[in-house]
């Protein structure tokens, strides 16, 4: 068995894909720039030079027809890894993914299944522009038959993957670009993750932040500001958006009495406003205060630095959003 | 056989694509000097097909182009200035800093949408049609896009409805990917196009479709004029594949000026022309192959050349220094223009 090593995010996912594409056959993946080239991330890097064109291909700028050919192959025994490059991208995918994939279990009595792993990127941060930057996480989230995982570590990202690429459902993964670097320590051996186990990431007694994808990274770094002001935050990540781990959610605020929801995307009808009320509906006799948000501005995200930064928390306006939960 | 534009009109078509190139060049400048970070794609080696299509577009006529649009923007009249600060994100930008160098447009200058999502250019360029067609005036609407746009199914619907309706759309499509030809295959790069000819697909559904030299202006000239012709006397759609060879900047993953900055002595014999882009300099530039043709018609002509180039990099240094000198854009401003 393996020792524990330090790998970069992408570098796990790699490693996640590689051992479930050598243990199983029926693995393939599919996406634009995917083979040869290795990504436009360098995050599909190696697979085509040892799986060849058979297994990892790549497709024209042809994402609703790829994507739904994905979704029959996958109900026809294959288990395909769908990349679509962009989250924004996945406007095009909806019908396929919302019509077929999500229902094909369901109005088939269970009879039939979609086991496909649908990978995107979130997040805003690299000057892309508003077609380039979006994260649609809560869409999906909002439709049933469809789990959403979204890794903000290494070894997450790695346990996660395997579990996607091993479960009966349609998985989609949603990536944060800005996290393919981060280095972490992967545990050795076979590490697959359930879904729907959330971390801890952090321990505190003063108030529960419950953060998404990259804001977890955010989070964590508002927690050393506060903590030098003497205010000790507990910070949770779902890891899951569905299945949802409420329950560690939950046991946390009732220690904690407090709770701050963090996410990337607008906060309209997004998923600050759908854990927040399952605190409120489950927890409320132990909050000392109301549920606090953060959330991405309600606007598309502009492409100038300076008015990027207004489109997102940090750690500043974690920090800041704490205090006011704290009163 | 085209007939050759008279000799004003090429020096005017020159004097454009010297500014779209030396526009992009600057854009190159700007990134490597870190005024702005983040992708962008550069419209080199395309200059001879936006100069000569766009400039015979009305003001009445409106355009919509994709992520590879500087060219467009600036051969429908932008000012570098604003343009430049735009795609560097200030506030002095076409669009204040909101739409970056994908989405670089204006809508004064008749651009409905410049977008990365690549299909969009045909399918909201059928509605520009249309709008043009409900008013009667025999306006038209010019949609540019690439080969790629041809791989996205909303190309494919927003075409059969433009022949169906007959609208008055320019289906301008650039493609740029000579070199990813496979010669076997009739031209066409196997990986992502089944189809043989492209123009066999709005073919298919009885647009005329015609396949011309993108780097020669007379052509492009000539078959532009044609299908605005067709458009405007309400013959429906037209479409023209624009070919050119892919420039090499654009094959890494981050553009650069592989080929460098132009050197009008390539084309007055005075600088030499050598290395792996040799065949670029000698075929495929459009900017030197017009400016050696000019060259020939008059003793005058290298003198009334380095005048232009003078004027065009006189131009971009301001508006170097425009789009430097203008500030980002307040914060604040972010949370506006979200709805009326």
């Amino acid at each position: 068995m393996a020792e524990p090593r330090i790998l970069t995010y992408r570098e796990a996912v790699l490693e996640a894909l590689f051992e479930e594409m050598r243990a199983n056959a029926d693995v393939v993946v599919i996406g634009e720039d995917v083979a040869a080239a290795g990504g436009v991330f360098k995050q599909t890097e190696g697979l085509f030079a040892e799986f060849g064109a058979n297994r990892v291909i790549d497709t024209p700028i042809s994402e609703p027809g790829a994507f739904g050919m994905a979704v029959g192959a996958a109900m026809s025994g294959l288990r395909p890894v769908f990349e679509v490059m962009f989250g924004d991208f996945m406007t095009l995918v909806m019908d396929q993914l919302v019509n077929q994939a999500a229902k094909v279990r369901y109005m088939s009595n269970g009879t039939a299944k979609v086991p496909l792993v649908l990978r995107t990127t979130m997040g805003l941060g690299a000057n892309l522009g508003p077609q380039h930057s979006q994260s649609f996480h809560a869409w999906a989230a909002h439709v049933p038959g469809l789990k959403i995982a979204i890794p903000s570590t290494p070894a997450d990202a790695k346990g996660l993957w395997k579990a996607a690429i091993r479960d009966d459902d349609p998985v989609l993964i949603f990536e944060d670009r800005l996290l393919y670097t981060m280095k972490g320590d992967i545990p050795a051996g076979d590490h697959v993750l359930p879904l729907g186990q959330a971390r801890i990431v952090r321990e505190g007694r003063d108030v529960t932040l419950i953060a998404i994808g990259r804001m977890v990274e955010f989070a964590q770094a508002a927690a050393k500001l506060l903590a030098d002001e003497g205010i000790e935050v507990e910070i949770i990540d779902p890891r899951t958006l569905v299945p949802f781990d409420t329950k560690t959610v939950i046991d946390s605020v009732k220690r904690t009495h407090r709770a701050l929801v963090i996410d990337g995307a607008p906060r309209a009808y997004g998923v600050t406003g759908e854990i927040a009320a399952t605190i409120a509906e489950e927890a409320f006799d132990w909050l000392d205060a109301p549920v606090g948000r953060l959330a991405g501005s309600n606007t598309p995200v502009p492409f100038s630095r300076s008015l990027e930064k207004l489109a997102r928390p940090d750690a500043k306006t974690i920090a800041q959003h704490v205090r006011a939960v704290l009163g | 056989m085209t007939t050759a534009l008279p000799e004003d009109r090429l020096w005017h078509l020159f004097e454009m694509m010297l500014l779209m190139r030396r526009f992009e060049e600057s854009v190159v400048k700007m990134n490597v000097e870190n005024h702005f970070t983040g992708h962008y794609h550069l419209y080199i080696g395309q200059e001879a097909t936006g100069a000569a299509a766009i400039a015979q577009l009305e003001a009445r006529d409106t355009i919509t182009a994709t992520h590879r649009n500087h060219g467009h923007v600036i051969a429908r009249g932008a000012e570098p200035g604003p343009a430049l600060a735009e795609i560097m994100g200030r506030a002095g930008g076409l669009s204040l800093g909101r739409g970056g160098t994908i989405h670089l447009s204006d809508p004064a200058l008749g651009f409905l949408s410049t977008s990365g999502v690549v299909g969009g250019s045909i399918s909201l360029g059928a509605g520009g049609a249309f709008a043009r067609k409900m008013k009667k005036d025999g306006s038209v609407h010019m949609a540019c896009f690439g080969d790629s746009a041809l791989e996205e199914g909303v190309a494919y619907e927003a075409l059969n409805i433009s022949s169906l309706w007959k609208l008055p759309i320019v289906l301008l499509c650039e493609n740029n990917s000579a070199d990813a030809w496979d010669k076997s295959r009739g031209g066409y790069t196997s990986l992502v196009h089944a189809a043989n000819d492209l123009r066999s697909i709005p073919g298919a559904m009885g647009i005329p479709s015609i396949r011309i030299d993108g780097t020669e202006v007379d052509e492009v000239h000539a078959a532009v004029a044609e299908a605005i012709a067709h458009c405007r006397s309400g013959k429906g759609p037209m479409f023209i594949e624009a070919m050119t060879r892919r420039w090499a900047g654009s094959a890494p993953l981050w553009p650069e000026l592989s080929t460098g900055v132009t050197d009008l002595k390539m084309a007055t014999g005075e600088a030499p022309m050598s290395g792996e882009h040799k065949a670029w300099y000698e075929e495929n530039d459009p900017v030197l192959k017009l400016a050696r043709r000019l060259l020939k018609t008059s003793p005058q002509a290298k003198d009334r050349m380095w005048e232009l180039d003078r004027k065009a990099i006189a131009r971009m240094q301001a508006a170097e220094k425009f789009a430097i000198d203008s500030p980002m854009p307040a914060p604040q401003t972010a949370l506006e223009h979200v709805f009326a």
